[in-house]
Order: C-alpha cells, then sequence, then structure tokens
C-alpha cells in the first residue's frame, strides 16, 4: 500500500469538493457568458424541488398583468398550440425508456423523481375552449389519445403535427373541432432508442413546407456509448409533404424547443446544455439556428471549448464548432420559447420568452420561472427579466415547473406547469 | 498397535466469512481489469461492468467486515493479525467507496483516478486476505 498517494487522493477529493466559484464578477447571460473551469466533486451537487401544492397561492407577475389558471388535473402538460380560433392545444406526456446502467443511474433515477410529479402522463391531446372570450376556458376535452408521450406541436394549414417521443405523425384539422376525426397518420420516424433525452419539439417554417424536430442526445455526455448517439443532438429538417428528412443543425445536446422568428422566418431554439461540470457550467442557450451549424456536443462546449470527458476526442468537430447567441445560464432548464408580440405590452413586445423548468443539479436553485429576453433588431439585447417567478417559493417548496411558452396573439403567455399539472394564462390587465 | 495422534481441529476461519472475504478479491481485480479494458478500448461497457464489480465487491467486503468484527469477540479473530486484517478490510472498504462515487462520473471524467483506485483497492483486498488466511494454521500455533 502507497500511503502517500492515497493521502494525496484524499486531499484532492477533499479540495475538489470544498471549492466553489464565488465570482461576483462572472457573466451569466448574453452573448458571451464567463466559463468558469470545470468542476466536478465526489458528488454531484444536487437540490431536489420539493414539491407543494399551490393553495390560495399565485405565481407572481409583473405589475399590470394578471395570472390564472386555465387548466388543472392535466396529466403531465408539457407543449401548448394556439389554434386560430382561439382553442389550446396541451400535449400531454411522460417519455424516455431509457435503462439503468449503473449504480448511479438507480441512485439518480430515485432523488430526481421526488421533484416531479408523480401522475401518470396523458399521452394524448387536451383542447381547452374560452367561447365567451371572457378569460375562462370553461371547455377542456380531449382531441386525441393514446399518443406516444407527445411534445411538440404545430399547425400547418388544415393540418395538425404532433411530435411523438418516436414519431412525427399529423392529423386533420378543421377550424372549431374539439375532437381528432381520425388516428393520426404518420409523416416519419423520429430516433427514439433508449430516448434518454425523448422531448420532440416541433417547428414549421413559415411557408409550411418543412418541419423541424430536435432530437436530445441520448446522454449527459456519452456515457451511454457513441453508438447511442447516432442521429441525435440535432435538429432535423423534415419535409412535410414526403416525410424526408436532413440534419438541419448538429451537436445541439438537447434542443427543447423551437419557434420560428416573425419577420425573418429564422428557427430558434433552446436547449440545455450538459452536467457534472460545476454549477456555473455549462450555460444552457437561447440561439437562432444556423442551417449546416455544428454547436459542439458532446466534443466542446459554448464553441470550442473541449469537453474531456469524451473519448475519442474529435479535435476536427471542435474546430468547427460555433457558440450559440445567448446564454440563459447554467442548469436553468429552458424547456419552452416563443416569440412575444405588440399585444402582450410596450415592456414585454419585441422579444421572446422562456420557460425555464428549474435545477435539480446544483446547491441554490436556478430556473423555476418564466423569463423574457428582451431583442432589438431581431437579435438578443440584454438581460433576461422575469416575467412570471414564484414557482420555487421563499420556504424552498416548488409549486410548479413551467415547460412550453406559448404566446396568444390576442395578449396573453400560455404557460404548461407539468408539476403541478395545470396550463397558466398571464394577460396584461390594461 | 496403531496410534492415533488426535489432533483437534480448528477452523481457520467461518465458512461464511471465508466466502465473504475470498469474494472481495475477484470483483474488485475484476473491476480493476475492466478500468483497464475501457481505457484502451473507450468501450463504455466496461466501465459499466466496473461500476457494478465494485459495487459487489463493496457488499462483499462489507459482509467480511461484520464477519471480522464479529470474529473479533471470539479468541480466533484477535491478536495483531486480526487488527491487521480489520485495519486493511476497512482501508479496502473505504476506498472502496471513494472509487465508486468516482466510477459515477460520467463517461472519462472517471479516468484516471478511478483506474488508480481499483488497483489500490485490488491490493488492499489481497493483502486484507491473504493477512487473514495465513494467519492461523490447522491444528498448528503461530
Amino acid at each position: 500500500m502507497n500511503s502517500p498517494s492515497l493521502v494525496s487522493i484524499l486531499a484532492v477529493s477533499v479540495m475538489l469538493s470544498a471549492c466553489s466559484d464565488n465570482d461576483q464578477a462572472s457573466v451569466k447571460y448574453g452573448p458571451e457568458p464567463t466559463l468558469p473551469e470545470q468542476q466536478r466533486g465526489l458528488l454531484p451537487n444536487m437540490t431536489i424541488a420539493e414539491p407543494a401544492l399551490w393553495g390560495d397561492q399565485l405565481p407572481t407577475v409583473p405589475q399590470n398583468y394578471r395570472i390564472t389558471a386555465i387548466a388543472t388535473d392535466l396529466k403531465i402538460p408539457r407543449q401548448t398550440l394556439l389554434l386560430p380560433n382561439g382553442d389550446i392545444l396541451v400535449a400531454e406526456g411522460r417519455g424516455g425508456n431509457a435503462s439503468k446502467l449503473k449504480p448511479k443511474d438507480v441512485i439518480a433515477g430515485y432523488i430526481k423523481a421526488q421533484g416531479n410529479t408523480s401522475v401518470k402522463g396523458g399521452n394524448r391531446l387536451t383542447l381547452l375552449r374560452d367561447s365567451d372570450n371572457d378569460g375562462t376556458y370553461e371547455e377542456q376535452v380531449v382531441f386525441a389519445e393514446d399518443l406516444n408521450a407527445p411534445y411538440g406541436l404545430a399547425l400547418v394549414g388544415n393540418k395538425l403535427y404532433v411530435a411523438n417521443q418516436d414519431a412525427l405523425v399529423r392529423f386533420d384539422y378543421q377550424e372549431g373541432q374539439t375532437r381528432a376525426s381520425g388516428p393520426p397518420v404518420k409523416v416519419t420516424d423520429l430516433p427514439s432508442e433508449i430516448n434518454h433525452h425523448w422531448t420532440k419539439p416541433l417547428a414549421a417554417s413559415t411557408d409550411g413546407r418543412y418541419l423541424y424536430v430536435g432530437i436530445g442526445s441520448n446522454s449527459n455526455i456519452t456515457e451511454r456509448g457513441m453508438e447511442a448517439e447516432v442521429d441525435r443532438a440535432m435538429i432535423w429538417q423534415i419535409d412535410a409533404e414526403t416525410g424526408a428528412h436532413k440534419p438541419y443543425a448538429t451537436g445541439v445536446r438537447n434542443p427543447t424547443a423551437l419557434t420560428i422568428q416573425p419577420g425573418t422566418n429564422r428557427l430558434w431554439a433552446v436547449a440545455n446544455e450538459r452536467d457534472e461540470l460545476g454549477q456555473d457550467l455549462v450555460p444552457d442557450y437561447l440561439t437562432s439556428v444556423r442551417e449546416g451549424g455544428f454547436y459542439g456536443w458532446p466534443y466542446s462546449y459554448w464553441g470550442q471549448n473541449v469537453d474531456p470527458r469524451v473519448r475519442p476526442q474529435n479535435p476536427a468537430k471542435v474546430a468547427e464548432a460555433i457558440a450559440p447567441d445567448y446564454a440563459l445560464g447554467a442548469h436553468v432548464a429552458a424547456l419552452g420559447v416563443d416569440f412575444s408580440s405588440e399585444s402582450m405590452g410596450v415592456d414585454f413586445a419585441d422579444g421572446v420568452f422562456v420557460g425555464e423548468h428549474g435545477s435539480w443539479n446544483r446547491k441554490d436553485p436556478v430556473g423555476y420561472k418564466v423569463v423574457f429576453v428582451p431583442f432589438s433588431n431581431g437579435r438578443p439585447s440584454g438581460e433576461p427579466v422575469d416575467f412570471v417567478s414564484g414557482f420555487r417559493g421563499e420556504d424552498g417548496k416548488t409549486r410548479g415547473r413551467p415547460v412550453g411558452v406559448t404566446v396568444d396573439p390576442r395578449g396573453a403567455l400560455i404557460i404548461a406547469d407539468d408539476l403541478s399539472n395545470t396550463v397558466w394564462r398571464v394577460t396584461p390587465t390594461q | 498397535m496403531t496410534a492415533t495422534v488426535d489432533r483437534p481441529y480448528q477452523l481457520t476461519l467461518h465458512p461464511i466469512h471465508a466466502v465473504f472475504l475470498a469474494g472481495t478479491i475477484p470483483l474488485f481485480l475484476g473491476a480493476a481489469l475492466s478500468d483497464i479494458a475501457y481505457a484502451y478500448s473507450y468501450q463504455i461497457q466496461w466501465s459499466n461492468f466496473s461500476s457494478w464489480l465494485i459495487a459487489g465487491g463493496l457488499v462483499f467486503a462489507g459482509l467480511a467486515i461484520v464477519a471480522a468484527l464479529l470474529g473479533l469477540t471470539h479468541a480466533e479473530g484477535r491478536g495483531r493479525r486480526g487488527g491487521i486484517y480489520l485495519a486493511l478490510l476497512l482501508a479496502t472498504w473505504v476506498l472502496g467507496f471513494i472509487n465508486a462515487l468516482v466510477h459515477a462520473k460520467d463517461a472519462w471524467a472517471m479516468m484516471p483516478m478511478g483506474l488508480i483506485l481499483s488497483v489500490i483497492v485490488t491490493v488492499l483486498a489481497c493483502a486484507a486476505t491473504g493477512v487473514r488466511f495465513s494467519g492461523r494454521r490447522v491444528g498448528g500455533a503461530q
């Protein structure tokens, strides 16, 4: 037994777990975030949301805004879609079938489940209707069921597209319909083996010719093997007619929501970056998506910062990696994005709303809110502003976790909350 | 006339204790070999194997520690050798546990510390086993 090396191992471990970054000058948001040193102690940092009921409480919104719950008792609402007549479709479900490979997966799976709803996913679409336009959605009906963890939704003309966790499917839709007329038609299969990151966000190009589907990686950082990452961590462009598809952008670890920018017709995404490199690494991001762009995963992050955990490494891929546009902060878990409109009020007219599900892998939790990223001239132009907060209370209890955000052009923000199984609606009061 | 020498049969180790102790070497050794295979092949499955082998090694070593502590209250486990044995076994377990945490890091992040620890833990398991099994001989006195 070689005791000096033992002592040094222990010393290094203690140092690793003891060091923490208290750098006040660090930039968390925007195009050039501070990227601290990579750091991982013996135990990863975890703080799990302790769920609690809302009771009489409501999420916090800015002055001159009002928030109401327009649907409750849903079965894990994720993303929502505004239909032309003002109806709201809600995709409900929980996916993923990743097997537990290591003792760690068994333990971490149990711990993370404590911070999520215990409700079983609905695998359905629910339609919400406010017939008399009073802001109360008195009708709540099942539009379609027997889907497979539906997530992304898009309407093109009279075709309603739904991204299940394993396939992109299509319903025929007539305005005013409250129930799908039949089972959906498959447009194309989507990569679904393992489905570590199972959510399949969806956006349609303005002309309706192409559909964009985000496909998350099959691991945090290749710990399920490189073979599992074929056709993962990318955004597909799919021909809506034929189902033919190609990678539109790659190296995006977990693109969780996609949207098209009005005016420019550019595709934007929010994506969740890798874990276990430290509390302030790696920032989740908002970015316009460059066709053919490689965004680094798994070989590097935020451009060309090499991730040493990936073997074999690939310097050629690192060299071509591009940095995203805008850091949202590490571990906020951005799961929703939508562009605002004039109808949301002057302070929130130009920019995007981002739904942040909230961290589980950080000592001081972050996220658990909906932020507004102001834009000018079509680009992000300032720090994110809290738009809806209070999902995690002062008491440390978590009452909701925002996912999808959708702007109702009539002047409302629709937020799906997959912890309290509620859909929230925020409206300006003036 | 035949003279029989009647030597009292003395267990070196309780059979259950022996099984727990004997299990530690192959499990920790297997983990070290899997780590080496991962280091050479980058095939992640080897690191999965090694994580489970370490978990198994901790169970066996843990039970052997319990057996040793029980044994200490009996005559058979006392003495300097008994103490060294227990110390080695405890060191095996503690470093084995740290090694399990190191192996819980994703992909290559467990290297090289995981491999180094696996080798050290294997050597410690061998030493503990060697000390204990050579501690007393049947019918013999030290």
